[in-house]
């Protein structure tokens, strides 16, 4: 395949195929069909003109609505994408998400499912603040039934978002809008990436850097400098949290012995450490230094730019989290 | 307009319909006093005609998405003996192989697609249904059947202005019972009716009363027929009685007795069956149909407790399409 794709086109690549594909396959959201302008940030525009209103259907500002109908879809047999606009408001629709839509397959025995798709972004470094920025990813790890999904590159945001559409259980699939301009190489029509498989985004030899989303650009950046300085850094971008590739990363902390958790989302309870807990659990005897976490200040972020900054994993933190493994004295 | 004509087959539909629900109602209680059952029952004495009228309006593969008060609607729509027990006393042989239990019955193959605990959640995921009814075209209808207290959640106007924004295919059934657990209407709602806050969404909204079988019909009916025709939804308050505590065995002393002893005049089974009477079945031809629905559930509720429990490995099916590991 020749030529760049952004996210936001692999994404809006993504629906068209999959609506193009399946009639079953609608979006709904605030401001998502083409008389709003196609969605506030675009992924959607352009599929009104193809696809009509009632598959592309601009909601009412109502998030329990929203995710109740999609639900209530998805349960009658078709593929909903919901899209809930910023993230910090799937507070709102809680309910729907975790009572019903993680819920209806195992208490119905098997005889409904939800495949529905729960679109959300979020991320900080925008200056949206303490309500807009927030990464929730492990609210959802936590529970039974539903899938949480990120991308951090464009092709694999296209190919995730495809097998998402295709899964038969709810996914929510974060896209973080500091990576809406990256490019990749377009990998094509009817790409897919499978649910639960991580990717190795970098071989290293010394320490597995684990983390996935936006953070993979700073490990990817962090792993090249202290390559020069003699540390091979393995970054594994884990693609789908919930359930995550525990296989793949068992394997590479096999090889490293050493291992970073890394995620934009609070440090308390957040997603590392149960997968920190899982590696000593799994691999005492083998790791040469306790896995390393690094997370977001234990605050609400915050809006002014020098604060926000220091509020995201810094380098110096990352930087830190992986010497403290290289150096750890048994 | 619809034709809301209650003729004598339709008649016999919502009566055969209404004493399925009666009768179940009477066998649970009776198994629960007896102790050959230990489960959270919520009665519907008082509410069966509403779910035996409204059920008959319905096609077979219709939709209806109810509450843990949702008895009524389960067995009026049709979901089997055999499996509805099995599953209120969670064998693996019932509808949900005992995973749901009977605040969480679903069954579709009976259109019965959502049995929710949460007060108000299935209000939005009935217009899902509906919606999916809508793209595709399939001509299916969606009843929602929920309390007073319902109307209260904010799901309820959520979905109210959302169902009428897109002229849904969708039923809203409010049973009015007087109560939201202790609390009474008067305590926990101030405007004067349940069904006038339809006008706020520009929805139709009618207010029955529950107890009489051709305001009921009527109502259904045209509801149901307004659906299907793409006219919308309605909003239907059913003014009715639960004549008995939130769930069986909960101290009800909170309800006056000077009320519960008016409502029981209005008790809706008698009521039936005199209209029945009006229009010429005889009385063994209505105790014909009890009987027979009687030996059916005694047959399903013996089966049911014969029936194993579901084997511990249950625990890692159906979380995800793909087992879950051990
Ligand atoms: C969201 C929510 N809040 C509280 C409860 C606890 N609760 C269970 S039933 C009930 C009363 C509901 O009353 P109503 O909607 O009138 O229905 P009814 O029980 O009369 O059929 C309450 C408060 C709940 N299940 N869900």
């Amino acid at each position: 395949m020749s030529g760049q794709i952004t996210m936001t086109e692999g994404l809006n690549q993504a629906l068209d195929e999959a609506m193009a594909a399946d009639d079953g396959v609608f979006c709904l959201g605030e401001d998502v069909s083409a008389k709003q302008g196609g969605g506030v940030f675009k992924i959607t525009a352009g599929l009104t003109e193809k696809y009509g209103e009632n598959r592309v259907r601009a909601t009412p500002i109502s998030e329990t609505a929203i995710m109740g109908a999609a639900v209530g879809a998805a349960i009658a047999g078709q593929r909903p994408v919901a899209e809930i606009m910023l993230m910090n408001f799937v507070g709102v629709c809680m309910d729907q998400i975790v009572n019903h839509a993680a819920k209806l397959r195992f208490m119905s025995g098997g005889q409904t499912n939800v495949p529905l798709v729960i679109r959300t972004t979020t991320g900080v470094g925008v200056g949206f603040g303490g309500q807009h920025s927030d990464m929730l990813e492990a609210w959802f790890a936590h529970v039974a039934g539903i899938k949480v999904v990120t991308p951090s590159n464009a092709a694999d945001a296209k190919g995730l978002l495809r097998a998402s559409i295709d899964c038969n259980d709810p996914v929510l699939f974060i896209e973080n809008i500091l990576c809406y301009g990256l490019q990749s190489d377009d990998p094509g029509k009817d790409y897919r990436v499978p649910l639960g498989k991580a990717a190795i985004a970098r071989e290293g030899t010394d320490v597995s850097l684990i983390t996935y989303g936006r953070t993979v650009l700073d490990a990817l950046g962090i792993a090249e400098e202290l390559d020069k300085e003699g540390i091979s850094v393995e970054v594994v971008d884990l693609r789908t949290i919930a359930p995550y590739d525990e296989e793949t990363v068992l394997a590479s902390v096999r090889k490293t012995g050493r291992a970073v958790t890394l995620h934009e989302a609070v440090k308390p309870f957040g997603t590392g450490a149960e997968i920190s807990a899982n590696i000593h659990e799994k691999l005492f005897n083998e790791l040469r230094a306790p896995v390393q976490r690094v997370g977001g200040a234990f605050s609400a972020v915050p809006f002014v730019a020098a604060l926000e900054q220091a509020w995201i994993p810094t380098k110096d933190e990352i930087v830190g989290a992986i010497k403290a493994a290289m150096d750890w004295k048994q | 307009m619809s034709d809301t004509k209650l003729d004598r087959d339709v008649l016999k539909d919502i009566y055969t319909r209404t004493m399925k629900v009666a009768q179940t109602d009477e066998k649970f209680r009776s198994l629960l006093t007896q102790g050959k059952v230990a489960v959270m029952y919520y009665p519907v004495r008082g509410q069966e005609l509403v779910s035996g009228a409204m059920m008959a309006a319905l096609d077979a593969d219709d939709y209806v998405v109810c509450t843990y008060r949702g008895q009524g609607e389960q067995t009026a729509k049709g979901v089997p003996a055999d499996l509805w027990w099995a599953e209120c006393i969670g064998k693996a042989t019932g509808t949900c192989k005992g995973k749901g239990g009977p605040m969480h019955i679903t069954h579709p193959d009976s259109g019965v697609m959502v049995t929710t605990g949460v007060v108000g959640s299935g209000i939005p995921i009935a217009n899902g249904l509906a919606m999916a009814s809508q793209n595709n075209g399939d001509g299916r209808v969606t009843v929602t059947s929920f309390g007073d207290g319902a109307a209260n959640i904010g799901a309820f106007h959520e979905a109210m202005n959302m169902a009428q924004l897109y002229k849904l295919p969708v039923v809203f059934l409010c049973q009015n019972n007087r109560y939201g657990e202790h609390t009474a209407y008067a305590d926990h709602t101030d405007s004067p009716t349940i069904a006038e806050r339809a006008a706020g969404y520009g929805m139709k909204g009618v207010r029955v009363d529950g107890n009489n079988v051709e305001e009921m019909w009527a109502a259904a009916k045209e509801a149901v027929d307004r659906a299907r025709a793409g006219e919308g939804p309605t909003l239907i308050e059913a003014m009715c009685y639960r004549m008995m505590g939130h769930f069986f065995g909960a101290d009800f002393s909170y309800m006056p007795e000077e009320h519960l002893a008016e409502m029981q005049a209005e008790d809706p089974l008698p009521k039936l069956r005199q209209v029945m009477l009006d229009h010429q079945f005889t009385e063994e031809e209505l105790d014909a149909i009890v009987a027979e629905i009687d030996a059916e559930i005694d047959a399903a509720v013996e089966k049911a407790l014969e029936a194993p429990f579901p084997d511990a490995d249950e625990l890692r099916k159906d979380v995800f399409e793909e087992e879950i590991a051990a």
